[in-house]
């Protein structure tokens, strides 16, 4: 009993509708990292917000160290040294670092808040963590990934035994994902017990001791990591066999380009960014965040505006002032963000598909032939083996593939040639991921041309017939799928300052 | 991890129950003012009923359009009144057809409508503030206009006809609907159609929904807004027309304080005031709530203030239950 920190045992939790947890089990360590992992809806999250006190437990027993106990919220939780990192972000942008960091137990002078303890502490626990973050800065107006740091200092900070991380990777480039496992193993040897749930199947080997399957609420195993291979892990996910690591390039691609962009610049983002994309061809853009991937993506899309450059499709130059421009030359962006770009998601399933396209659906009084848009959603919802009840479901009650399959779809009938996938299988479980793989390989075998942005290499290496790198606004590097590995695209990600695109602008590589 | 597919049913049946309970809302008030008082349930009161909303249901048509689609609109009521003046121009001051009046208010109502949508698209104004200069700005013509005073006009151009005559009464003796309330019904169905079959409506939900995912869409944003909005202000015009026939007269001062009427029933009527959700139909129920909730508390003779609080609770629990539905399906 001495050497377990948690012990949950026969843990139910119930949905209205759903049984989330049926009888699971789970026991933490100190001074291990014990990753849980499962499909979407496997329950991992809920198991994990029942020991941080944010769901009541229907039945079941958790002992913490030794003791029985009851966590009734959040803040019970903290107290007693359970700490969580939530999958999303919950910071408030507006505030700085430190305060977001002592929200609620703000160190006071009298009725005054102290601001300089607030720093100085916040400055203490980024130190610990070996990390430069200005602890007077905006949260709103960090990175992503420094967001993230902010949110496990923010964790730390409540000086915890257990510690929660929830898919922290999911926003991190690979980089940054290694600096937070030295700040896991860190903690790990100071005794701290943590918990780590992901989809990255590969993190498993690098992070974790043990390993424990959560599939449809229900406890699956627990494994040592060392005595297991990556598939046996997946196999028990999913309940049937998967190949996560076959490549499958299909080499049949013609030589007709159908995009070329020219010397693409926007102040300090974009910085002559030329590059062509040819028709059949899957082309990956890899770099790290902020390397200026999505802000191309957008450029192209005239989501947003460019300072110079020439966007040319099928030969032919397009002024590109706004989004509308771009679909009607058959363009097509599919953002990382689903549900903030991509979804309508209080609208049904058949209008978030049909939403492009209605104009051509409907006579000269705006009319809109029903019949058409059910027939086109229903034949798309099929093709794509779309999981839902009917065309008139609502997309927010769809899992995170299937949303994402109805914005391929979106783009599917307005058939688009070009397709912008920016990150397609974030936060997308490993059956869905597959079929987004397949997916992406039918619509360039039907001679449509994809522009792939990941920041996961494996998904990269393995789709692209390209690749093309950047760093800090710049194409770094442009690689064959044939000649390319994970350090060669790393190599390229990280040359600072440096690259080929440099060629005509001598100012900006440094003098002699 | 939230739970997904198996309760997906229930959840969409939420949403029928919302539009349901607007509707045994309506209901109940009319049995329990029919039990209440034998004055309730006549033939002339409940064609009272109908011609007291016939304004207030017009204007609320009108807003719904804007509010489905992420905005609002404040100006509907002194638009109103600034349409009711120029149908009274056209037609009293310059003699012209009573056609050129009507087709003066709804090209007003149109034209103040594309004005706020051009301000909230193109100038990228909160519509709350653009809608509110508006208002003012229409208000301030209306008095400038009319010199403060109010424009009648001339009986024998049977203008009043327009709402408080009866077609059907004509045909139908003895069964005088007023066809104010005709309008009514006749713009419901026309805006019902509007919203969801064509373009415009589809768009509105889109916009309402996720702008920005409408935008990456191909949506030019700037046309669609500004169509909207005018769609909107087209419904206030006729609202201005009925309103100037009820008084026979176009009244400069009025106006103020019916925008918050017609923004109730809309969310009486289950449109959400963040946009993306609504039905006409709704629209229209709440918009009779109001006007039957009014009507039976006056037979009850509760003093006319005490109305205006009784109102205000209803606005306000219907907003409630708009909330504890929408966290019902979320959780």
């Amino acid at each position: 009993m001495n050497d377990t920190l948690v012990q949950m045992e026969g843990i139910d939790k119930r949905f209205p509708g759903v049984q989330a947890l049926k009888d699971c089990h789970f026991n933490l360590r100190p001074g291990e990292v014990h990753a849980l992992v499962g499909e979407n809806g496997a329950g991992k999250s809920t198991l994990m917000k029942i020991l941080a006190g944010i769901y009541p437990v229907d039945r079941g027993t958790i002992t913490f160290k030794g003791n029985q106990v009851t966590i009734p919220n959040p803040n019970a939780a903290q107290m007693m040294g359970i700490s969580m990192v939530h999958q999303e972000l919950n910071l408030m942008s507006h505030l700085t670092a430190a305060q977001n960091i002592f929200i609620g137990r703000e160190p006071q002078n009298w009725f005054l808040l102290d601001e300089n303890t607030q720093n100085r502490n916040s400055k203490e626990l980024f130190d610990l963590m070996n990390l430069k973050v200005n602890p007077s800065m905006k949260v709103g107006d960090m990175t992503v990934a420094k967001q993230q740091m902010v949110e496990i200092a923010k964790a730390l900070s409540f000086n915890a035994d257990v510690l929660i991380f929830d898919e922290p990777s999911g926003a991190l480039t690979d980089v940054e994902t290694t600096e937070l496992f030295r700040i896991i193993r860190q903690l790990k040897d100071k005794g701290t017990g943590i918990i780590y749930i992901t989809h990255r199947m590969e993190e498993l080997k690098e992070i974790s001791d043990r390993v424990t399957v959560l599939r449809d609420g229900l406890y699956v195993d627990t494994v040592n990591t060392k005595e297991t291979n990556i598939d046996q892990i997946i196999q028990m996910m999913v309940g049937r066999v998967i190949y996560e690591s076959s490549p499958e390039v299909p080499e049949d691609r013609s030589e007709e380009v159908i995009l070329e962009v020219k010397n693409l610049s926007r102040g300090n983002e974009l910085k002559n960014v030329s590059f062509h994309l040819k028709k059949g061809e899957i082309l990956g853009f890899a770099g790290l965040v902020g390397a200026g991937r999505t802000e191309t993506a957008r450029a192209i899309f005239g989501a947003d505006p460019i300072d110079s450059g020439e966007i040319i499709i099928k030969g032919k130059p397009i002024h590109m002032r706004r989004p509308s421009d771009a679909v009607s030359n058959d363009v097509a962006y599919l953002s990382e963000d689903r549900k903030r770009y991509g979804l309508c998601l209080s609208l049904e399933v058949k209008t978030n598909i049909a939403l492009p396209i209605f104009q051509h659906l409907s006579n000269a009084l705006g009319w809109v032939n029903d019949k058409r848009v059910d027939d086109i959603s229903k034949n798309l919802v099929e093709k794509l083996t779309i999981r839902t009840p009917s065309i008139e479901q609502k997309t927010k009650y769809l899992s995170g593939g299937n949303q994402q399959k109805v914005v391929v779809s979106k783009w599917l009938a307005k058939d688009a040639d070009i397709l912008i996938f920016d990150e397609p299988t974030r936060g997308i479980d490993v059956g869905a991921k597959q079929e987004i793989y397949t997916l992406l390989n039918e619509l360039t075998a039907q001679g449509k041309s994809i522009i792939m942005i990941s920041s996961e290499l494996p998904e990269i290496l393995r789709m692209s017939h390209r690749i093309i790198v950047m760093c800090e606004g710049r194409i770094t590097g442009v690689l064959d799928h044939s000649e390319a590995t994970q350090e060669k695209i790393m190599t390229f990600a990280t040359m600072r300052n440096g690259g080929n695109q440099d060629q005509n602008n001598p100012a900006q590589r440094g003098h002699v | 991890m939230n739970p997904k597919t198996n309760d997906e049913k229930r959840k969409a049946g939420a949403d029928t129950i919302q539009r349901l309970m607007a509707f045994a809302a309506l209901v109940i008030l009319f049995i329990g003012f029919s039990l209440a008082s034998p004055f309730f349930f006549t033939l002339s009161n409940i064609i009272g009923i109908l011609v007291s909303t016939a304004v207030n249901g017009l204007l609320a048509i009108g807003v719904t359009f804007i509010i489905i689609s992420g905005g609002i609109d404040l100006s509907v009521g002194t638009v109103m009144t600034l349409s009711a003046v120029m149908s009274a121009v056209v037609v009293s001051n310059m003699g012209l057809p009573n056609i050129l009046g009507v087709l003066a208010a709804v090209l007003t109502g149109t034209f103040a409508g594309v004005l706020n949508g051009l301000m909230v698209a193109k100038l990228k104004l909160p519509p709350f503030i653009a809608t509110l200069g508006m208002l003012n700005v229409a208000r301030g013509l209306s008095l400038v206009i009319t010199d403060l005073s109010p424009i009648y006009f001339p009986l024998e151009v049977g203008w009043n006809r327009i709402a408080m005559g009866s077609v059907i009464g004509s045909i139908i003796p003895g069964f005088d609907i007023p066809n104010g309330v005709l309008i009514l019904f006749g713009s419901a169905l026309l805006a019902g159609l509007i919203l969801s079959k064509t373009v415009i409506g589809r768009y509105a939900f889109a916009i309402g929904s996720n702008e920005e995912a409408a935008r990456l869409s191909g949506l030019n944003i700037l046309k669609w807004k500004t169509i909207i909005y005018g769609t909107g202000g087209f419904f206030i015009g006729i609202a201005g027309v009925v309103i100037a026939a009820r008084l026979n007269s176009a009244q400069p001062a009025l106006g103020l304080g019916y925008e918050l009427d017609a923004i109730a029933a809309a969310v009486i009527g289950g449109v959400s005031l963040s946009g993306g959700e609504g039905t006409m139909l709704g629209t229209i129920i709440g918009a009779f709530i109001i006007s039957t909730l009014t009507n039976g508390l006056r037979i009850l003779s509760v003093p006319q203030e005490w109305q205006i609080v009784v109102t205000g609770l209803i606005i306000i629990l219907a907003v409630y239950l708009d909330t504890v539905r929408k966290r019902a399906r979320t959780s």
